[in-house]
């Protein structure tokens, strides 16, 4: 039989999120935003999206061959930070960022900054594997055509199949690089889109949360990849998962509510956090 | 409040939910029953009128695509055809031909004598008869001082009489053919003179005042040379509109303003439409009227928020990731759209507009606008040439009092409708090729 006067039961609020809700200014960060050889510098950045304040005075320094997790609870501005870093907010009105975000030393809002050679350096790799619905060879070789890249047909075979191997791709779709890009399995269509974003050469590849539709043998494959990556290359991972964020990353930065409340490297984080916000986390306190 | 009581058993305690369950259960499903019932309905009403229409335009018009024809024995007597035996073309064209036939009626029937009763003679035969024969001539001038037999178009009230549209037992007071008239038909079906053919002509000839001579190639072609140029400018407008202003665009006001006033355009009365293209194309920029030329600019107009708007929502349909991609690879936002977002959207984008067309297709009112109503018996050779269209073509007929124009507007609404059904088959063929999934 059915009570429906059943009460509704509270819902128990972890404090800590109570607190941090109220929270009035930005949060200063704990731990150490520097570090020794950047390739990313991030200098107070704020966004807002119209009225709300997404990313709140953030600072962080990204270096050259090392892979930086963002971990915090959802909404918390991970992604929009990350979409920040090769200018993809600019397709989304009302969105604004200010602050400064150094690429080399260039700032990449300066006004004079073309984002179509901007977003050959900084790749981006989505949360749900978006191939084109084009072949699997089209898939890789459409980045290297329109800039340019290849001087011959030879030319792009030989990026497309660079790209390829270097994706851990190559062996599973050498036989059929003119099938739909679309028909591989989902791990798959995710290594070919990581394959499309390294066939331009760039020097940073962001990553939102990329594992998130894939299965865990599938997440294994990524995740070893991105760790063969790692020596070319810059990584920043947005990633839901603190196995993961543990498994692949050197550090890992801490974001709550627009807040980024404290970075360190990744074994720092996980064994001796030094705020509370990220203790309640990480420990599966909230989140 | 009232509710049904629960079972006696449970009186005086809260009734359980289930039984309040299965008291309503009867009524929620008759309920349901009713609504299918009625749906049903509605569906074949819907097929019985349809089909009402369609079987009525077919018993009136599968007439006209058979075309009575006479046959008869033609001197071509050179005294007629080509007096000073010159040879010379334009003379054999300009001949009395009609003259040979009258000739050849008068043998026939040697028994008419009279000048009415000839004048009565003479309308068992077409004056289109005349040029068959000119044709034949021009063909081949040996045949001048032969004589052939000849199968030739029957007037229209023969046409109708032999069709069983005149019959022949209403009296002759109330009858469109004298009792005259019938015996000389006897007599000709009687000597296996009458014999109906497939009527080409109807596909090939333009609009004539006699009905039996009248085709729909004229309509035909208009509606083609219009179409085809409604196509080539509104679809890469449209198309290009529509990319513009979903994908380039600012949202503020006026693109808002824009929006709103794209989608009260597509309800815009197409007789304004017409009205616009008479003051601003044919009155201000002087194009010529009555022209395909100045109806596919006016159809453009009303066809152009029907396609903007089916390709905003096809581009809508596509997904963001795949923009997101594009761009992610440092692709410009035109190749984004280029190479990604309109292929996708393509489909989406015919589908609207082979809609658009086939309403275009179908239009009148504009265009009796801008002239295209006018009598145009050459079919056009251009795109500025006076011309008419299909539904224009059907009304006029329609409009017509001669008993055989009926059975030739019923045709020409047949050929209209195949050609509607057949873009609208296009439009779902396509649509289901070029799908793709993502």
């Amino acid at each position: 039989m059915i009570d429906s006067a059943l009460p509704v039961p509270d819902r128990n609020r972890p404090p800590a999120l109570s607190r941090a809700l109220a929270a009035p200014q930005p949060t200063a960060t704990v731990g150490e935003i520097h570090c020794a050889d950047p390739r990313l510098l991030c200098r107070n950045v704020n966004v807002h999206y119209g009225l709300a304040h997404a990313i709140r005075n953030v600072s962080l320094d990204i270096g050259r061959n090392e892979v930086l997790a963002m971990i915090g609870p959802s909404g918390c501005g991970k992604s929009t930070f990350l979409r920040c870093l090769n200018r993809m907010n600019d397709t989304i009105d009302h969105c604004r960022v200010t602050g400064e975000i150094l690429l080399d030393g260039q700032d990449i809002y300066a006004g004079d900054i073309d984002v179509v050679p901007l977003r050959a350096q900084v790749g981006m790799v989505f949360q749900k594997p978006n191939p084109f619905p084009k072949s699997v060879y089209e898939n890789v070789a459409y980045g290297p055509r329109i800039h340019g890249l290849a001087r011959s047909k030879r030319d792009l075979d030989e990026i497309v199949e660079r790209s390829l191997l270097r994706a851990a791709l190559w062996d599973e779709v050498k036989d059929r690089l003119h099938e739909p890009g679309t028909g591989l399995s989902g791990g798959q269509q995710q290594r070919l889109c990581i394959a499309r974003a390294i066939s331009v050469s760039p020097e940073v590849i962001l990553m939102d949360e990329p594992c998130s539709a894939l299965d865990p043998i599938a997440t294994a494959r990524v995740e070893e990849l991105i760790d063969e990556l790692r020596e070319s290359y810059t990584i920043v991972i947005v990633t839901h998962s603190m196995q993961q964020a543990a498994r692949v990353s050197q550090r890992t930065a801490y974001f709550h509510l627009g807040d980024l409340i404290e970075v360190g490297t990744t074994d720092d984080i996980f064994t001796r956090p030094s705020h509370q916000l990220t203790e309640d986390y990480i420990t599966g306190r909230f989140g | 409040m009232n509710r049904r009581q629960p079972p006696a058993s449970t009186a005086g305690q809260p009734p359980r939910t289930i039984d309040r369950i299965n008291a309503g259960l009867a009524r929620r499903y008759a309920r349901e029953r009713r609504f299918r019932r009625l749906g049903r309905l509605a569906v074949f009403t819907g097929i019985g009128f349809v089909s009402i229409l369609f079987i009525d335009i077919f018993l009136k018009g599968h007439t006209a695509f058979r075309q009575t024809v006479i046959r008869l024995d033609i001197a071509y007597d050179p005294a007629v055809i080509d007096p000073a035996g010159s040879g010379d073309p334009a003379q054999l064209l300009r001949a009395d031909y009609f003259g040979l036939v009258k000739q050849a009626l008068r043998e026939r029937f040697p028994e008419a004598t009279d000048r009415r009763v000839l004048r009565e003679l003479y309308r068992l035969v077409s004056q289109g008869a005349a040029l068959t024969l000119r044709d034949q001539v021009a063909r081949d001038p040996a045949i001048i001082g032969t004589r052939q037999s000849v199968w030739l178009l029957a007037g229209d009230d023969i046409d109708m009489l032999i069709k069983g549209h005149i019959d022949r037992f209403t009296p002759a007071s109330s009858r469109r053919v004298s009792d005259r008239t019938l015996a000389w038909v006897d007599s000709l079906a009687a000597a296996g003179s009458i014999d109906r053919r497939f009527n080409l002509n109807f596909f090939l000839a333009g609009d004539s005042r006699q009905p039996e001579m009248a085709g729909i190639a004229g309509a035909l072609k208009g509606s083609f040379y219009t179409l085809a140029l409604t196509l080539l400018l509104s679809f890469p407008i449209g198309v290009g509109a529509a990319l513009y202003l979903e994908e380039f665009a600012p949202r503020n006001r006026w693109t808002d303003l824009i929006e709103v006033n794209i989608n009260n355009l597509a309800a815009v009365p197409s007789i304004i439409f017409g009205l616009l293209g008479l003051a601003v194309f044919i009155n201000f920029f002087g194009v010529p009227r009555s022209t395909p030329l100045v109806g596919a600019l006016v159809l453009t107009l009303m066809t152009l928020p029907t396609i903007i708007i089916a390709s905003r929502s096809a581009l809508r349909s596509v997904p963001p990731s795949i923009r997101d991609g594009a761009l992610g690879v440092g692709a410009s936002p035109l190749q984004t759209q280029l190479h990604h977002v309109l292929p996708l959207a393509l489909p989406g984008m015919l589908t609207g507009t082979i809609i658009g067309m086939a309403q275009a297709l179908g239009e009148t009112a504009p265009l009796l606008m801008i002239g295209m109503i006018a009598f145009i018996a050459d079919p056009p050779s251009g795109i500025t040439d006076p011309a008419t269209v299909l539904p224009v073509q059907i009304y006029l007929w329609a409009d017509s009092p001669e008993r055989a124009f009926v059975e030739r507007t019923s045709a020409a609404i047949m050929v209209l409708l195949g050609f509607l059904v057949a873009m609208n088959l296009l439009a779902v063929m396509l649509r289901r090729k070029f799908e793709r999934r993502w």
